[in-house]
């Protein structure tokens, strides 16, 4: 069956056809800010694969945004992307600004917070829409435009005919990311990535986008990367979380363990620092100390200053390791973890 | 009511509406007719979509924004027409806490310098004594005695907002009243400022009137709070009735809405149909009708009153009042029927 590059289902015809849509291994990110080198991702493994929700979680600074902006080539030119990034199985590190263009608004695209980044104030909305589509596809304007209707109705646009030539500025703020969104999706992308997508939003609309994004997934089968700080969205809509502290990721799982049964001291300290009804006030969780200076981050695991239960071995960084079905994690207090280090050892020793 | 440290009554605020757009006469509703009792000790919670009128609310306590109609009562005393050393020693009284503190602070000042700024002002102490309180504060707001020759950009966010809670604190005021206090800060920064706002009621009595869209925040730290619809008073109660068992739809599509990090508990969009209208020609009736689920035709027209759901709770909503009463008159019936031997 042929499939026409304009109707729906027509990105999974071109996929490729694997279940990891995004691997990550050991990918580090470095800027080099006058004479400092700021590390602001380091050792970053995972892999998510085909119609996955993956929340990565973490406070500003965590280096969840960069990692975002490395996969999409969109980091400057003061970075420095190390280690492997594979989309379908093909590497995207060292790719060149014309083959990211040819994916990214086709293959994979972004949603950022603020929609009016992403919007030409100029244009009418459906027309930005529109062009999203004949930047990627041999279409003629009629059938993108019905296209971009379909899509705008599709994302809950109300009276999407009339208001298609409507610029962003007609629109409220909770419209103006459904329109991005719209745009995002146009070319029926393999990967979403969306950076802190509802924080802007009142929390009656922001129900709404996380509900916009979950039937995403449900009709399309889009992979989606959800960052944010606030793990109240990642409940709702997540399937799997990684929780970032200081450029490291300490911990993955699926969602409802990391509520449940956080493993790593930073994730256990972050989930009892929420404010709730049933924590009496005054008695909310704090973390001592600081998040640390990227600039001269400390050795080995980057949490241990702060770390209640920080041994010896902080020192070294420690390897993800796969704790449970499903749950990983970075923690040298972690039977899991010292396994995986003692066997690493033990294969280094035997290849030399 | 008596004892109420603050009690606003009525309280309208209309801005004359700007842009080419609107017409010569347009008025932005941004209050009409709100009322509000704060007692003293007390953590009250103002909460409600963006455009609903908090800030003005905020605004108007502080003696920031003048209101167009209605009273503030400070101990019993009217606010808004207050003059010379009467405005002074309230000013003292009720002191603000900004979202960005970055905003708030000079930058330019060791922050020592910002928080002694109120006792210069005032007169308070001599200056050796103000030396000595500025060190105290910055102690009891948990910033350790060698930031004070900071300025702001050398500090955290978490820090910089002690900073103004400390300025805050000066002047040692019966009232506090933060808009968006929390909002800017990663959640371990925004657990110990919320411990330290409850420290502060339970150390020195401090009444707080916190505005925000974090419902979750408010939950978990206040005693009652209030729910601004489009300028006007959808309902207010205790915390528990309000989040357990809310009576106003709109409260109850606030409440659905709440993204609870459980994810046992996930929410559902919908309890609300489109988005918050422009408050320069808001909906006739009740100004949720035209969102609402269960309005019926008298919601078009006829604004509800406030009417009392329990003790402390009450809710403007035609439906959700016939609906109680409806069961009231049933329990009454019921009761009748089950004791027909009665005296």
């Amino acid at each position: 069956m042929t499939v026409s590059p304009l109707q729906p289902g027509w990105g999974r015809a071109v996929d490729a056809d694997t279940d990891e849509v995004l691997v990550l291994d050991r990918v580090g990110v470095e800027f080099r800010v006058e004479d400092n080198r700021i590390s602001a991702v380091t050792d970053v493994s995972l892999r998510i694969d085909r119609g996955e929700i993956f929340g990565l979680v973490g406070e500003s600074g965590c280096g969840k945004s960069t990692l975002a902006l490395a996969i999409m080539g969109l980091l400057p030119s003061t970075a420095t992307v190390t280690g492997r990034i594979a989309f379908q199985g093909r590497d995207l590190i060292g790719l060149g600004e014309r083959e990211f263009r040819a994916l990214r608004g086709d293959r994979m695209s972004m949603v950022f917070q603020d929609p009016l980044t992403s919007l030409d104030p100029t244009y009418g909305i459906g027309d930005q829409v529109a062009e999203t589509i004949r930047a990627h596809r041999d279409a003629a304007r009629p059938a993108a435009r019905e296209r971009a209707l379909e899509l705008l109705r599709e994302v809950g646009i109300s009276a999407a005919e009339q208001r298609y030539d409507e610029p962003p500025h007609r629109f409220s703020g909770g419209m103006r990311q459904r329109v991005v969104v719209a745009t995002a999706l146009a070319n029926e992308p393999a990967l979403l990535i969306a950076d802190e997508p509802t924080t802007a939003l009142d929390v009656t609309i922001q129900a709404q986008i996380i509900e916009l994004i979950r039937a995403l997934r449900e009709h399309h089968g889009t992979t989606v990367v959800l960052i944010t700080h606030d793990l109240g969205v990642i409940a709702q809509v997540c399937d799997r979380v990684g929780v970032m502290y200081a450029g490291q990721l300490v911990e993955i799982a699926p969602v409802a363990q990391i509520f449940a049964a956080p493993r790593h001291p930073y994730t256990q300290a972050l989930i009892a620092a929420l404010p709730t009804s049933g924590q009496a006030r005054g008695s909310l969780r704090v973390i001592e100390g600081q998040v640390p200076e990227l600039s001269a981050p400390p050795a080995g695991c980057r949490f241990s200053p702060r770390c209640p239960v920080r041994r010896e071995e902080c020192d070294r960084v420690p390897p993800v390791a796969i704790a449970a079905r499903g749950h990983a994690i970075a923690c040298w207090n972690d039977p899991a973890t010292r396994t995986t280090a003692e066997a690493t050892v033990m294969a280094s020793g035997v290849t030399k | 009511m008596t004892g109420a440290l603050l009690e606003v009554r009525g309280l309208t605020k209309h801005f004359p509406a700007r842009g080419a757009l609107v017409g010569r006469s347009a008025v932005v509703h941004a209050l009409d007719g709100v009322d509000l009792a704060v007692a003293p000790g007390e953590l009250v919670g103002i909460v409600g979509e963006s455009g609903s009128g908090k800030t003005t609310l905020a605004r108007c306590i502080l003696g920031l924004t003048a209101p167009t109609g209605g009273e503030i009562q400070f101990h019993g005393q009217d606010i808004t027409h207050l003059r010379g050393a009467a405005r002074r020693e309230f000013r003292r009284s009720v002191q603000p806490i900004f979202q960005d503190p970055y905003a708030s602070l000079d930058p330019r000042w060791p922050i020592a310098r910002t928080v002694r700024e109120p006792l210069d002002a005032f007169g308070i102490g001599r200056p050796a004594e103000r030396d000595a309180r500025v060190a105290a504060l910055l102690d009891r707001v948990g910033l350790p005695g060698r930031s004070a020759d900071r300025r702001p950009h050398e500090l955290s966010g978490g820090q910089r907002q002690r900073v103004g809670i400390a300025a805050a604190l000066a002047l040692e005021p019966e009232l506090i009243v933060a808009d968006e206090p929390v909002s800017a800060l990663d959640v371990p920064v925004q657990a110990q400022i919320l411990n330290l706002l409850a420290e502060l009621q339970r150390d020195l009595g401090l009444a707080l009137v916190l505005i925000t869209h974090n419902l979750a925040v408010v939950e978990h730290i206040c005693d009652r709070a209030a729910v601004l619809y489009l300028g006007r008073l959808a309902e207010e109660g205790p915390i528990d009735e309000l989040f357990g068992d809310p009576e106003h739809p709109y409260t109850q599509a606030l409440m659905a809405a709440i993204p609870y990090p459980d994810p046992e508990r996930r929410v559902t969009a919908a309890r609300i149909q489109g988005e918050i209208p422009s408050p320069i020609h808001p909906p006739a009736g009740c100004r949720f009708h035209p969102r609402c689920l269960v309005a019926i035709e008298r919601c078009r027209a006829d604004a509800p009153e406030l009417t009392a759901f329990g003790p402390r709770h009450r809710a403007a909503c035609h439906v959700a009042r016939a609906r109680a009463d409806s069961a009231l008159a049933s329990a009454v019936g019921a009761a009748v029927v089950s004791t027909p031997t009665g005296h």
